[in-house]
């Protein structure tokens, strides 16, 4: 049985930067097994150690600028700019993890979910709970086919 | 509040936005006059200050967990200081013997991580590498590539501070430790045994790393006149003037060593600091009023710390500060490179005071809450957070609403000491050139060195350009550069 890393990432401080740590929030409640579900602010290098025996990987994150409701795609190591700051982008984490451990990284997708409103002390917005409403949908959807 | 002129007309202004590898946003503007030497130098802080007032209105209780949203870097530091502030609004002054050393606990975890994050992830690269060296070797990456048991000690490192935060709060993000008059939650004695499995390696791994900055240092002498001030400094002490992070008087001290003031109380911080606003940037500029605006800039965070203080109460670390005092001839060390020097002396005494911490039969303790006083109308709590002291300081009403909230944070006690850095660096590498990366790399290690966080940790993705701007003497741009997310570079 494949084990399955779920992460979701943002700053439920700034409205829906939220989306991504809400949506695996969710997931983790149904405490399914062979899942396995973290959340944090940011994409850090550490991280890298957290990926450590899973199978396979999905990130969640909100995106202003992807089509609505979401877009799914894979996402594959890569050195990119985000090594110049403190958070990583996916990409950037699965590249530390194979220079780290001498291995290829699991195959790991990205889930971005549509967000509008990102200002500090913002709450989720009415569309983006929508977007996250589908996003779930989905995510389950494609949980059930991986497990 | 006083303000300053805005700039003379007779200057060109040189923009970079944003700096690289520092915690959000922020852009240096160069203003140069007809000659083309460096007249000022401008670091801009373009967001944080909103927080004030998004906390006003709320529950004081909520407080010390609405903070941590301010970044995803020292949730922790944030979290602690505004614990502080609401145990004086609920009346408590003193916690529980075991919820004062696991707040302690939390508090050298925190410092530990993000000093590793500091060193090993955004500059060490510089100092492996070269500043000027190619800009594609030059990070993370790059480490990992060509020293990658360095690195990976590093990320260990880091890690190991967060398992603490988690032990403690029990979650990673949004973590519930701290309560007003003390802690929710004891550390099993599962939980610290897991922590001390791991110590030893991150002993040795911190004298490793201290000892990699003590050569760097003191075996570049470029390093020593880089970026470097004069200044006065301030940092929190110990009753015996001891390295302290969580609790102590604030001590100020001139350039040449001597007191300006010792052991003060905190609570009346309003009496000896005042900000300056000025136009052009949404970051003031804190000063010791007693020395006035011009002369009352300081520098907080690890140099001032390792300075200020008269010992450590940790034997290994208190050995490198002697050697770092040594190598001042016992003078204050104002080099601002040495700033990552005498963070990794700080981050050997966390990882030997986390040890002590471990042994210790009270960390496991379950009395962790304080019996209450009298609820207070204001609450102030100071820490020593990784970069530097911080202030909250809230004022609530009768329904426990708060109705007023200041933060002075560590970055923006070295507001002024990062433009003056800047401006030297500029003028020592910058004065009529074309901006290359190289030599804008050299004004980013300048800044780096204070490991300013400037922002609060919003990175959905699409949002990291990174612009640098010419203008000449009568406002008009004669050269842009945009660095796009993935890294292209367009003219």
């Amino acid at each position: 049985m494949l084990k399955l890393l779920l992460f979701g990432y943002g700053n439920p401080g700034r409205g829906d930067d939220a989306l991504g740590p809400l949506l695996i929030e969710r997931i983790d409640r149904l405490k399914l097994a062979n899942v396995t579900c973290f959340i944090d602010m940011q994409l850090l290098i550490e991280h890298a150690t957290d990926l450590i025996g899973c199978d396979q990987i999905l990130f969640a994150d909100a995106d202003m600028s992807c089509r609505e409701p979401f877009e799914f795609s894979a996402v594959n190591a890569g050195k990119d700019s985000s090594y110049t700051s403190h958070a990583l982008t996916p990409a950037a984490l699965l590249f530390v993890y194979q220079q780290v451990y001498a291995r290829h990284a699991p195959p790991a997708f990205l889930l971005r979910i549509r967000g509008y409103h990102f200002e500090l002390g913002d709450a989720l917005s009415a569309q983006a709970n929508m977007n996250l409403e589908a996003a779930a949908r989905y995510l389950q959807q494609w949980q059930l086919q991986q497990v | 509040m006083e303000q300053s002129n805005p700039s003379p007309p007779t200057t060109r202004r040189i923009a970079i936005d944003p700096i690289t590898r520092v915690e959000g946003h922020g852009k240096i503007t160069l203003l140069l006059d007809a000659d083309n030497h460096i007249q000022e130098a401008r670091l801009h802080i373009v967001e944080f200050r909103g927080f004030e007032k998004f906390i006003q209105g709320r529950p004081y209780w909520e407080v010390p967990f609405f903070v941590q949203r301010l970044c995803g870097i020292c949730p922790v530091s944030h979290q602690l200081a505004a614990a502080k502030a609401v145990d004086q609004l609920t009346g408590i002054r003193q916690l529980t013997p075991s919820a004062t050393k696991l707040r302690r606990l939390l508090h050298f975890g925190q410092i530990l991580q993000s000093h590793a994050l500091h060193f090993f992830h955004l500059s060490s690269p510089d100092f492996l590498f070269g500043f000027g060296s190619n800009p594609a070797q030059r990070n993370i990456a790059g480490v990992l590539e060509k020293y990658p048991e360095i690195a990976l000690k590093g990320v260990k490192l880091r890690k190991y501070g967060q398992q603490i935060i988690q032990a403690i709060t029990g979650k990673r993000i949004h973590g519930t430790g701290t309560v007003p008059g003390g802690m929710n939650k004891p550390l099993s004695i599962a939980e610290r045994d897991a922590l001390l499995a791991d110590i030893t390696d991150i002993l040795q791994w911190s004298q490793e790393a201290l000892a990699l900055n003590e050569h760097i240092h003191t075996a570049h002498p470029e390093h020593h006149h880089f970026a470097t001030l004069p200044s006065n400094y301030l940092s929190m002490t110990g009753a015996s003037g001891e390295l302290e992070f969580y609790h102590g008087g604030l001590r100020a001290r001139y350039a040449d060593g001597n007191n300006i003031f010792d052991q003060f109380d905190y609570c009346d911080y309003q009496q000896i600091l005042r900000e300056e606003v000025r136009p052009w940037s949404y970051m003031k500029f804190p000063y010791l009023s007693a020395l006035g605006i011009e002369q009352g800039w300081y520098r907080v965070g690890p140099l001032a710390r390792i300075n200020n203080c008269n010992m450590i109460s940790t034997p290994l670390a208190e050995a490198a500060r002697q050697r770092f005092k040594a190598f001042g001839q016992g003078k204050f060390v104002h080099h601002t490179l040495a700033y990552h020097w005498a963070r990794m002396i700080e981050a050997l005494h966390c990882a030997e005071a986390i040890d002590e911490l471990l042994h210790d039969p009270e960390i496991t303790g379950t009395e962790l809450i304080a019996e209450k006083g009298q609820h207070q109308p204001q609450g102030i709590g100071v820490i020593e957070a990784p970069r530097g002291t911080l202030f909250h300081h809230y004022q609530i009403n009768e329904e426990g609403l708060v109705t007023k909230a200041n933060l002075m944070v560590s970055t923006t006690s070295n507001n002024q000491a990062m433009n003056e850095s800047v401006r030297s660096v500029a003028n020592q590498y910058l004065d009529g050139q074309e901006i290359t990366e190289a030599l804008l790399n050299h004004l980013e290690v300048a800044v780096r060195a204070y490991d300013p966080c400037l922002s609060c940790a919003t990175h959905a993705l699409g949002k990291m350009p990174l612009q640098v701007t010419l203008q000449d003497v009568n406002g008009k741009v004669i050269d842009q550069l945009t660095k796009g997310m993935s890294g292209e570079i367009h003219r």
